[in-house]
């Protein structure tokens, strides 16, 4: 008996779909068990020395010092959090503003131009952005602001620049998305443009752009490589935004080199405290997308 | 037929290189229902959307001719788009409340155009809603959100936020073809009520609707008017071919 399909008996096709269904399965399955496998492994090799020092102790003690066995983040902890927060502060409203313009008033030939900019930011690896970064923005706010010029504003103003290709390119989703009938009703109603903008528009593509903002933090809060070389890394509590910081990314990166025992067990605790960080984020960001209207 | 609302003289609209309609001149009587009808692409929702200019928003397109409301051109050089917008008023194909709740829609259009005082919103949103036939059915949650409404409520939500700005004229593109039977009864009932204080015209794709509720017809035909007439008179004794082909459903 054969039929359509590759005229092959009913069977053999429903065993060849059987494996496929399969495959995929087993193709998904790896992901998940690689994130599980993340996951048991951090805990393994961070829990054990959390249960040492008292997890308040480890997240609240400002005194890293791994010689003497005093294990204490949180100086990178508020190094790590001025830092996304300051990036956020100026990247966010930018990066927003920058997605109205592209969604609504830039000229096609403009918006061409613009987006083909932005996600060329999104590829140049961030080691480069560290580099320019060290030989032009460091020694820039030394010369004229003072300090050391390794310090939070560095890492602000280079992480600032990171996350805007995150939050440009949600966001303009976001507001194209918003039915179109939501922009002519507005319209007709004799608003003007920058009416529908700032009332209709943006409030409608609210989730969508709040998805972009926490997705551009977790980026800013796991970046490393540009923020190792410009922030100066010192295990001190910052007083202001030209004190040299620490976070807790580069604590990892800096001394998982050499660390061993309970000075590594430490490095993966950090690591930890991280991912919490960032699961965090994630659900802030599907519940922000679940709430709509 | 009694007097003219808006008169269009030798109107020609082209997207790009596409001549979308062709020299329409056509004299819309004030307080009654004209109804547009045709088959698709005809150019009767281009025609629509000429009257308050919102055909402007697509890019490539240019309008020839003259629109008059109320004798004056408001393709004129000097006419405040924002100004005829609030006096020419427009519904949509979908029933499309914002995102916001119910009294927020229909304080939208007030509150764009200045209007602040609380007193003074509360009075307008309780008018139009009265008056679009929706009061008794959301007075007691006009603060939840506008999209739990059914499609039907929708619609007669956007037609009171339309009547929010105290417009003249009434555009509907197709206001009842996302609407079940029920709902589009509704809706022919309050299009009724309306006509005894605005001028509206009605894009439909259904013939029976333009013959309930119109006074007067017109068919456009792949982008010319063919033929207006008083809405009884088009359908019982046409005088074009074309429109009694059309009408009695050879074609389209």
């Amino acid at each position: 008996m054969t039929t359509q399909g590759g005229g092959r008996p009913a069977q053999v096709r429903a065993a060849h779909e059987r494996l496929v269904a399969l495959l995929l399965l087993a193709t998904s399955l790896v992901s998940v068990l690689a994130i599980a496998l993340i996951i048991v492994f951090l805990f393994a090799k961070g829990m054990p020395l959390l249960g040492k020092v008292g997890v308040w102790h480890f997240l609240t003690s400002p005194t890293w010092n791994p010689t003497r066995g005093e294990f204490g983040i949180a100086t990178m902890l508020v190094g790590s959090l001025v830092v996304t927060l300051g990036a956020l502060a100026w990247g966010a409203p930018l990066g927003l503003a920058l997605a109205i313009f592209l969604a609504e008033l830039a000229p096609p030939r403009v918006t061409a131009g613009i987006s083909w900019a932005v996600d060329l930011l999104a590829g140049i690896p961030s080691v480069v952005y560290g580099f320019f970064g060290l030989v032009v923005i460091v020694p820039f706010i030394r010369e004229r602001l003072g300090g050391p010029g390794f310090s939070i504003l560095a890492g602000v103003i280079i992480l600032g620049i990171m996350i805007l290709p995150t939050i440009v390119n949600i966001s303009r989703d976001a507001i194209r998305a918003v039915p179109r009938d939501y922009k002519e009703g507005s319209l007709a109603l004799g608003a003007t443009h920058w009416q529908t903008i700032v009332r209709i528009l943006v409030p409608s593509a609210r989730s969508g752009i709040l998805a972009g903002i926490v997705l551009g933090m977790g980026r800013a809060i796991g970046e490393t490589m540009a923020v190792v070389l410009v922030t100066g890394n010192v295990t001190r509590m910052p007083d202001s935004i030209l004190s040299p910081v620490r976070t807790m990314t580069s604590n990892v990166v800096l001394e998982m080199g050499y660390a061993s025992g309970d000075h590594q067990l430490a490095l993966f605790a950090t690591g930890m405290v991280l991912f919490v960080f960032i699961v965090v984020m994630n659900v802030m960001v599907s519940s922000a997308m679940r709430t709509r209207g | 037929m009694s007097q003219a609302k808006i008169e269009v003289r030798n109107l020609n609209v082209y997207y790009q290189q596409y001549h979308a309609l062709h020299d329409i001149s056509i004299a819309i009587p004030q307080q009654q229902v004209t109804a547009l009808i045709g088959p698709s692409g005809c150019g009767k929702s281009t025609f629509l959307r000429s009257l308050n200019r919102l055909n402007e928003l697509i890019e490539g397109t240019r309008t020839e001719g003259q629109v008059l409301l109320d004798g004056v051109d408001i393709y004129a050089p000097q006419t405040d788009v924002v100004e005829l917008r609030k006096r020419v008023g427009m519904v949509f194909q979908k029933p499309s409340a914002f995102p916001m709740s119910i009294y927020d829609n229909i304080a939208y259009g007030p509150r764009i155009h200045g209007i602040t005082r609380k007193v003074e919103l509360d009075e307008i949103v309780e008018r139009s809603l009265r008056q679009a036939n929706l009061w008794d059915e959301v007075k007691d949650r006009l603060g939840s959100s506008a999209l739990r409404l059914s499609g039907g409520q929708q619609q007669r939500l956007v037609i009171a936020r339309v009547l929010s700005i105290n417009p003249e004229v009434i555009l509907m593109d197709e206001p009842a073809s996302a609407l079940d039977p029920i709902s589009t009864a509704k809706l022919e009932d309050l299009i009724a009520q309306l006509k005894r204080d605005y001028t509206i015209v009605i894009v439909t794709h259904n013939m029976q609707q333009a013959a309930r509720v119109s006074d007067a017809t017109a068919f456009f035909l792949n982008g010319d008017l063919i033929e207006f007439q008083p809405t009884r008179k088009l359908f019982v004794n046409p005088e074009d071919k074309r429109t009694e082909d059309y009408v009695t459903g050879r074609f389209g």
